[in-house]
């Protein structure tokens, strides 16, 4: 099948290439596509249809169409007719059980049609409604394309790049080079864009992407090209779109049998991987390039039976074949006996892009294209794809019958775009949704022009009254990989991450960051703080310092409660809000000094606390400054009895009692390493929150750690704050609670001339509280799931927000939002628990030291 | 969206840089009435057409700003740092 070395050939026959398809041996020559070598080895049939499992073959040769989809590598939907081979590969077709010529799934061929007609997605199969699961198994596994490998891992990295350009040329054919090079020389900075895979190197000056995609033009011009495993994301003062034209097929019965292909499919195959496409053929042909197809294919020896041009009126065709392959076609009563029949209905101008980037699309009638019109500003198009050298012919009416593809992709023949209209769906945009023309791969390239058509002659309009559909991103088919790229926001670890993996924590994320979730024992963890003391890792904390002669007047106006009185040296609990009076996080604030405050935030709120004070300042113009320290600042949370003893010789700081009083803050050194001391407990023990540079996270760690206190994980610090009825903003509370209900009424100083966020929280103080957040204690133990509901009279009249069970306490606790009449101690709730409901009672004070003894110590 | 903006301080950037806190909105002076508040926090001119809008570089400086900004066309017209 390989012709003799000819000029001009892609290959390099002194470098051979092998590789799999179905687990046996293909030969090709480095330059082959791997469509190509599968050709030259006398493979036909490439792929089954979408619908009725029908053999089908390469079409168009030049990635336009679906018909030669396989799996390459475990990457399913891979075009092998522009994918380059390469060694080892391993090729597998799809959507098929059993083999490409033995499709068991082709009965769908035979007995399918009635159940799976236009439009059979919406209507068949939908009753009784009980199989539908069945028969949706069916259909997913018998419709459809490639399969992806939920298991697989990544394979590899994709990234996104960002490019400026004064000139983006998209389409590197003859008529886009030609712009680009006349730009390059003008002196602008030019990058083309091109899908064939350079022949040599770029002309000089150009900056050249290929093989790549351009998959549309965005507002603002934004255009991103797909490159391999790299998303580039084009701007340019100026884009030149030469996209060309694309050969459309003919639509007559048998059309989409396999050894029917466009007249590209035929130029590739002779002159790029010197391969005779067939033995015996006829040419139907509308233009003048497309008839001379017949010379190509006399050169690599193929007999040409008969040339037809198309353009001499209509003429009968129909298509005949064995097991899905071509072996003849009748024109005009005289049939033909041949293994191949290069058919083109002429050039439809590939406006797509334009029309993306706002252009309006018009039919012209003198050459029976759409045409791209009123382009946008700073959008030029050249060459075939304004319509230049284009045309293309009308099917006529005799050529119909059975077996009439107009869409490849789905399946979809005449008798079915009949059938739609039949029905009522007589506008294209209704019809492309109903039939699922253009719908598919090749996204209108080869069905959009003869769906149109055949839509203006059954509804007997004009394609300009028809019209086109909306021309959406992406114009070509992406790899999903690809469009999520690498992450933007990359995860975060602390200084102190490397002792935690060391120690057998199990990591969780928290918002952006990676904690340990607990080393292992989450029980015995909070233990060791009740009963000596523990070491948490809280370095995540959101960390600002806000300074300034106006410090304290900011954050006495941005909390509801006060700060101008808070002493340095002290800290206070806050809760920030909003101007409706919902809670958006909560921390602490230190005085350090006068002028300078130590504000600590929830480790996933911090971006928004800093957004939300710059934002205020940006308002209010007080003279301070904000600044996150968030990274560089590690901390570390020392809890339990034995808090104080064991951080003791490590520290110059006095820790006795009357020294270093609860919510006193004093800055030292621990470990030799410069500290803020911080004496707060949230974990409802005495403790120290330590905070310092971040470089010395495992310094102090480790000596902290060899004090003999037990690293303890967000798990264990979870069951502790929860005996302490401490809450968790945005899991105890939501986008609409507010201070009041979640039952911290001492936090709101409504004494205060203003503060952000006081009107709303009066008004809620007018009209009374609805819900409360209000601790629960199971009466048998049991623990309910968070977000469960708590239930009265048989109705939802609540939620549980946390509930964890505590061995200190030896019950299951929580916290819920209950009705306000429910929010009164030893109330009766019933919750629901797995099936059935359980009773509780409503808890207002801490579950575990509820005069706060214990923190004091 | 795809459009670009331009920071005062870092020039033409992607706007996806950007947080849009939407359009400006004037906060009641002394205590307002019921109406007045859930005016001010829950309604919004919404025009079609030119509006003023704060924006906040959040991958960049940090800094808030107004823009005026056709919302038809996403054409931004001008911003600037607050006064
Ligand atoms: S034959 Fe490969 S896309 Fe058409």
């Amino acid at each position: 099948m390989r012709l003799d070395p000819r000029p001009g050939e892609r290959i390099d026959r002194s470098e051979p290439i092998r590789f799999t398809f179905e687990g046996k041996l293909v030969e090709g020559f480095a330059g082959d596509t791997i469509g190509s070598a599968l050709y030259a080895g006398g493979r036909r049939v490439f792929s089954r249809s979408f619908k009725y499992h029908r053999p089908r073959g390469l079409l168009c040769c030049s990635g336009a169409c679906p018909n030669c989809m396989m799996e390459v590598d475990g990457v399913p939907n891979v075009r092998v007719c522009v994918a380059p081979a390469h060694e080892g590969a391993v090729v597998k077709a799809q959507n098929v059980r059993g083999s490409l010529e033995r499709d068991l799934m082709a009965a769908t061929d035979k007995f399918g049609g009635p159940f799976t007609p236009v439009g059979f997605y919406y209507r068949t199969m939908i009753r009784p409604r009980a199989a539908w699961p069945l028969f949706e198994k069916f259909l997913r596994s018998a419709a459809g394309l490639g399969t992806i490998d939920k298991h697989a891992r990544r394979t590899g990295r994709y990234d996104v790049e960002h490019r400026h350009a004064d000139v983006l040329v998209i389409g590197g054919g003859s008529a886009g080079l030609e712009a680009a090079r006349a730009a390059a020389a003008s002196g602008e900075h030019v990058v083309v864009v091109d899908e064939n895979a350079p022949r040599g190197d770029a002309p000089g000056g150009l900056e050249l992407l290929a093989p790549a995609t351009a998959l549309g033009i965005y507002e603002g011009g934004l255009v991103p090209v797909a490159a391999g495993r790299i998303l580039y994301k084009v701007r340019a003062k100026r884009i030149v779109v030469a996209t060309g034209a694309l050969e459309q097929p003919v639509i007559f019965p048998g059309n989409d049998l396999v050894g029917i292909v466009l007249p590209e499919a035929v130029r590739r195959l002779v002159h790029d991987f010197s391969i005779r496409p067939g033995e015996k053929a006829v040419v139907l042909a509308a233009d003048d390039d497309a008839l001379a197809i017949a010379d190509d294919l006399r050169d690599a020896g193929t007999q040409v039976l008969e040339v037809v041009d198309l353009r001499n009126g209509p003429h009968r065709i129909s298509a005949s074949g064995t097991k899905g392959r071509l072996n003849g076609v009748g024109v005009e009563g005289v049939r033909y006996n041949c293994d191949l029949v290069v058919a083109s209905g002429g050039r439809q101008p590939a406006y797509s892009l334009l029309a993306q980037a706002g252009a309006t699309v018009a039919y012209d009638e003198g050459r029976g294209v759409f045409v791209p019109r009123d382009l946008p500003a700073n959008v030029e198009a050249v060459g075939s794809v304004t319509g230049e050298g284009t045309g293309s012919i009308a099917p006529a009416k005799t050529l119909l019958g059975d077996k009439t593809f107009v869409c490849l992709c789905e399946d979809v023949t005449e008798k079915d775009v009949k059938r739609a209209i039949a029905e009522g769906f007589d506008s294209i945009e209704l019809a492309k949704r109903y039939t699922t023309v253009t719908m598919g791969p090749c996204q209108g390239r080869l069905c959009h022009l003869a769906s149109v058509r055949m839509y203006a002659r059954e509804t007997k309009q004009g394609e300009d009254a028809i019209g086109t559909t909306t021309a959406r991103p992406p114009w070509s088919p992406v790899e999903l990989g690809l469009l999520a790229g690498r992450p933007h926001e990359p995860g975060k670890r602390t200084s102190i991450h490397h002792r935690h993996k060391e120690a057998g924590a199990t990591m969780m994320w928290t918002g952006s960051w990676r904690r340990p979730h607990s080393y292992g024992d989450p029980a015995a963890e909070a233990r060791a703080v009740h009963e000596s003391a523990g070491l948490i890792d809280v370095s995540t904390l959101g960390k600002l310092v806000v300074r300034g002669p106006e410090a304290a007047v900011f954050l006495e106006r941005i909390y509801p409660n006060r700060f101008a009185d808070l002493k340095p040296g002290r800290i206070r609990y806050a809760v920030l809000g909003t101007d409706g009076g919902r809670i958006m996080d909560d921390g602490t604030v230190a005085r350090i000094d006068d002028e300078t405050f130590y504000v600590t935030t929830t480790s996933t709120g911090a971006e928004g606390v800093i957004e939300w004070f710059e934002w205020w300042n940006a308002i209010w113009k007080l003279d301070l400054s904000i600044v996150d320290v968030t990274g560089a600042v590690a901390a570390v949370n020392l809890a339990g009895p034995q808090a104080r003893e064991l951080l003791g010789p490590l520290t110059d700081v006095d820790l006795a009692p009357d020294a270093f009083k609860y919510l006193d803050a004093k800055q030292g050194k621990v470990a030799g390493v410069p500290t803020l001391l911080l004496r707060i407990g949230f974990v409802g023990e005495l403790g120290y929150e330590l905070h310092f540079p971040s470089p010395h996270g495992e310094t102090v760690w480790d000596a902290l750690a060899a004090t003999g206190a037990t690293p303890f994980g967000l798990e264990p610090q979870r069951i502790l704050r929860l005996e302490k009825m401490h809450v968790l903003i945005g899991q105890d509370t939501d986008s609409e609670s507010n201070a009041l209900e979640a039952s911290m009424p001492w936090i709101v100083k409504f004494e205060k001339d203003e503060f952000v966020g006081k009107w709303a929280l009066e008004h809620v103080q007018e009209r009374g509280m609805r819900d409360r957040l209000v601790g629960f204690e199971m009466q048998n133990g049991s623990v309910p799931p968070e977000g469960g509901a708590v239930v009265r009279d048989g109705r939802l009249a609540g939620r549980v927000t946390s509930a964890r069970f505590s061995e200190q306490l030896g019950r299951a606790i929580g916290l819920a939002w209950v009705p306000e009449e429910l929010a009164v101690e030893d109330a009766d709730i019933t919750l629901r628990v797995s099936a059935g409901l359980e009773r509780a009672k409503v808890r207002l004070r801490p579950f575990f030291d509820p005069e706060g003894e214990r923190l004091r110590s | 969206m795809s459009f670009l903006l331009a920071c005062p301080n870092c020039g033409p950037r992607d706007v996806n840089e950007f947080h849009c806190q939407g359009e400006v909105t004037i906060r009641p002076k002394a205590s307002p009435s019921r109406r007045e508040l859930s005016e001010y926090l829950y309604f919004r001119r919404n025009v079609a057409g030119v509006q003023r809008e704060w924006w906040y570089h959040r991958m960049g400086c940090e800094a808030w700003f107004l823009a005026e900004r056709d919302t038809r066309t996403n054409e931004v017209l001008s911003t600037e740092l607050p006064e």
